[in-house]
C-alpha cells in the first residue's frame, strides 16, 4: 500500500507542478499581452502596479476575486454555474499528455518515474482533441444559460466556429501522424530528434509546413482570438457569450481562454517544431560534461518554442482586423479544409514512395 | 476492480439514458446524453479500446451533440408543445426491443462459455489503433466504403435541400429550380 501511496504522491506532485507552470504562464500572458499590444501600438501598456507594471496580473486577480457575483434574473442558475467550469476543466486536462522534456526515467524508492512525461497514453493527440471539443460546451451553455440575446448569439456563433475549425485542426495533425505512425505525443516528439530539418515542419519526405500554417490559423480560431474572435466581438455583441458573467466566473472563462492558447501552442511545438528537441543533435550542456543538466536545455527549448507561438497570437491581435462571419466560414471550409485534405493525400503518397525506395 | 468500474459506468449509462428521454428541458436532455457518451467512452477504456473512446468523445460528444444543442437553442422549443402521447409508436418500438432483450438474456448464458476466446485477442490490445485500422481496411473494407458512400449521399441530400429555396429565388425565370422535382 505504501508503494501505491508513493506513486500517488509522485503523480500528484507532477500534476501540481504542471498546473502551477500553466497558471503562472497564464498570469505572465495576461501581462505580456497588454505590454506587447502597448508596444506595438506605441503605448507603454500597464505601468501603475509595481515597477513597469509587472504586478498587474495580481491586481487583476484580486479585482476579479472581490467583484460581486451576479446571476442575471431569468438565467438558468445550474447551467450558468456549470458553464465556466465546463470551459476550464477541458482546457487544463489536456496538459496531461504533453511531453515537457526528455523521456527519462528516475528511480524514486523503487518506482520508476518519468519526470517530464505525466502520462504517455497511446492516443495522446486524440485525447487533446477530444477534450478540446468538450470545451465548446462551456461556451455554448454559458451563452444559453445567461438568458440574454447577445450571449446566445455569441454562444451559437462559437458553436459553429469551433466545429468548423476543429475539423481543420484534426485534419492538419493527420500528416504528422502518418509520418510517425503513432498518436502518442512522446513518440512523435522523439521521432524529431537531431538537426532542425528533422522537425516535421521541414522533414522529408513530406514537409508539413502548409498544414503547420493551417494548424496555427485554426487554433487561433478555436481559441476565439482575434482575428477570429466573433463569439465575443465587442463591437457587435457587447462581450459575446460571457456578457452576463462577472467576478470569479468571468475569471474562469478568461483563464480557460489563455490556458487553451498555451495548450494549442504546446501541441504545435510538440507536433511540428520538434517539441523539447534542440535544433541541433543532443545538447550543449551534455557536450560541456553536464549530462545530468541536459533536461534544463531541453525544457528551455520547449518553452522557447511555445512562447514564440504565443507571441504570434499577440502579434496577430495587434495587426489584423476581425473577419466577417461569412468570411470566417468561407475561409475555414473553402481554403483551409482543402489544403489539409490535399496534405493528407500528398503525405501518404510520399511516405509510401519513401518506404518502397528503401 | 474491473467489475467496480463496469458497474459504475453501466449504472451511470442506464440512468442518463433514461434521463435523456425523461427530462422535460431539451437542453438538459442533451447534457445527460453528453454524460452518457462520456461514460460509454469510459467503458471502451476499461476494454483497452482507447482509440474508440477518443473517437466516441470527439465525434458524438464534440460534433453531433453540439449540433443537436445548436438546433435546440436556435428553435427554443416550448416545453409543452412537444409532448403528446404516442402509445402506439411506443408499443411498436418497445415490444420488439423487449423481445430482443429477452432473447439476448437467455442466449447470454450460452455465450458465457465462449468468454475465454477473447484472450486470443490479447496481442492486439497493445496497439488498438493499428488493429482497428487493419480490420477496417481488410476484413471490413466493403461495409466501410458503403458507410462512407451513404454519408456522402446524405451530405449531398442536405445541400440540395438547403439550397432549394435560394435556387428558386435567384432564378425565377427558370421553369424549374435544379433539384426541386
Amino acid at each position: 500500500m505504501s508503494e501505491f501511496g508513493l506513486r500517488l504522491a509522485i503523480s500528484l506532485t507532477q500534476i501540481a507542478a504542471v498546473m502551477g507552470i500553466v497558471v503562472i504562464t497564464v498570469l505572465l500572458l495576461t501581462l505580456a499581452e497588454r505590454k506587447v499590444l502597448g508596444w506595438m501600438q506605441d503605448r507603454m501598456g500597464p505601468m501603475e502596479v509595481g515597477p513597469y507594471g509587472i504586478l498587474q496580473p495580481f491586481a487583476d486577480a484580486i479585482k476579479l476575486f472581490f467583484k460581486e457575483d451576479i446571476v442575471p434574473a431569468g438565467a438558468n442558475k445550474f447551467l450558468f454555474t456549470m458553464a465556466p467550469v465546463l470551459c476550464l476543466i477541458p482546457a487544463f486536462i489536456g496538459f496531461a499528455v504533453i511531453p515537457w522534456g526528455p523521456n527519462w526515467t528516475l528511480e524514486i524508492g523503487g518506482i520508476t518515474v518519468k519526470p517530464f512525461v505525466i502520462s504517455d497514453i497511446n492516443i495522446g493527440i486524440l485525447y487533446i482533441l477530444a477534450f478540446a471539443s468538450i470545451g465548446a460546451y462551456g461556451i455554448i451553455l454559458g451563452g444559453w444559460a445567461s438568458n440574454s440575446k447577445y450571449s446566445l448569439l455569441g454562444g451559437l456563433r462559437s458553436a459553429a466556429q469551433i466545429i468548423s475549425y476543429e475539423l481543420n485542426v484534426g485534419l492538419s495533425i493527420i500528416g504528422v501522424v502518418i509520418l510517425t505512425g503513432s498518436l502518442s505525443l512522446v513518440t512523435i516528439t522523439d521521432a524529431q530528434a537531431g538537426w532542425f530539418w528533422n522537425w516535421f515542419i521541414f522533414a522529408l519526405p513530406a514537409p508539413q509546413i502548409f498544414v503547420f500554417v493551417v494548424y496555427v490559423i485554426s487554433s487561433v480560431a478555436e481559441t476565439n482570438r482575434v482575428p477570429f474572435d466573433l463569439p465575443e466581438a465587442e463591437s457587435e455583441l457587447v462581450a459575446g457569450f460571457f456578457t452576463e458573467y462577472s467576478g470569479l466566473r468571468f475569471a474562469f472563462f478568461f483563464l480557460a481562454e489563455y490556458a487553451n492558447m498555451v495548450l494549442v501552442s504546446c501541441v504545435a511545438a510538440a507536433l511540428f517544431l520538434g517539441g523539447w528537441n534542440a535544433p541541433y543533435p543532443g545538447t550543449i550542456l551534455e557536450l560541456l560534461g553536464m549530462p545530468s543538466l541536459a533536461w534544463v536545455e531541453n525544457t528551455m527549448w520547449f518553452a522557447a518554442k511555445t512562447y514564440s507561438l504565443l507571441f504570434l497570437f499577440f502579434w496577430l491581435r495587434a495587426t489584423l482586423p476581425r473577419l466577417r462571419y461569412d468570411q470566417l466560414m468561407k475561409f475555414g471550409w473553402k481554403v483551409l479544409l482543402p489544403i489539409a485534405l490535399a496534405n493528407i493525400v500528398v503525405t501518404s503518397i510520399a511516405v509510401f514512395i519513401a518506404q518502397h525506395m528503401k | 476492480m474491473a467489475y467496480m468500474f463496469f458497474g459504475y459506468f453501466a449504472g451511470i449509462i442506464a440512468i442518463t439514458a433514461i434521463l435523456v428521454v425523461a427530462l422535460r428541458n431539451p437542453v438538459y436532455s442533451a447534457l445527460s446524453l453528453l454524460v452518457m457518451f462520456f461514460h460509454v467512452a469510459g467503458l471502451y477504456i476499461t476494454l483497452h479500446a482507447e482509440f474508440l473512446a477518443a473517437v466516441q468523445v470527439i465525434i458524438y460528444g464534440g460534433a453531433i451533440l453540439v449540433l443537436y444543442l445548436f438546433v435546440v437553442m436556435l428553435l427554443n422549443v416550448n416545453r409543452d408543445d412537444r409532448y403528446h402521447s404516442q402509445w402506439r409508436v411506443a408499443a411498436f418500438v418497445c415490444i420488439p426491443l423487449s423481445i430482443e432483450f429477452l432473447v439476448l438474456l437467455s442466449g447470454g448464458i450460452g455465450s458465457a462459455h465462449r468468454a475465454p476466446a477473447s484472450l486470443s485477442v490479447e496481442p492486439y490490445i497493445s496497439n488498438n489503433t493499428l488493429a482497428i485500422g487493419k480490420m477496417l481496411f481488410s476484413t471490413y473494407l466493403f461495409p466501410f466504403e458503403v458507410a462512407s458512400l451513404i454519408l456522402l449521399v446524405a451530405m449531398i441530400g442536405a445541400i440540395v435541400l438547403a439550397k432549394r429555396d435560394i435556387g428558386e429565388n435567384n432564378a425565377k425565370h427558370m421553369t424549374r429550380a435544379p433539384g426541386a422535382r
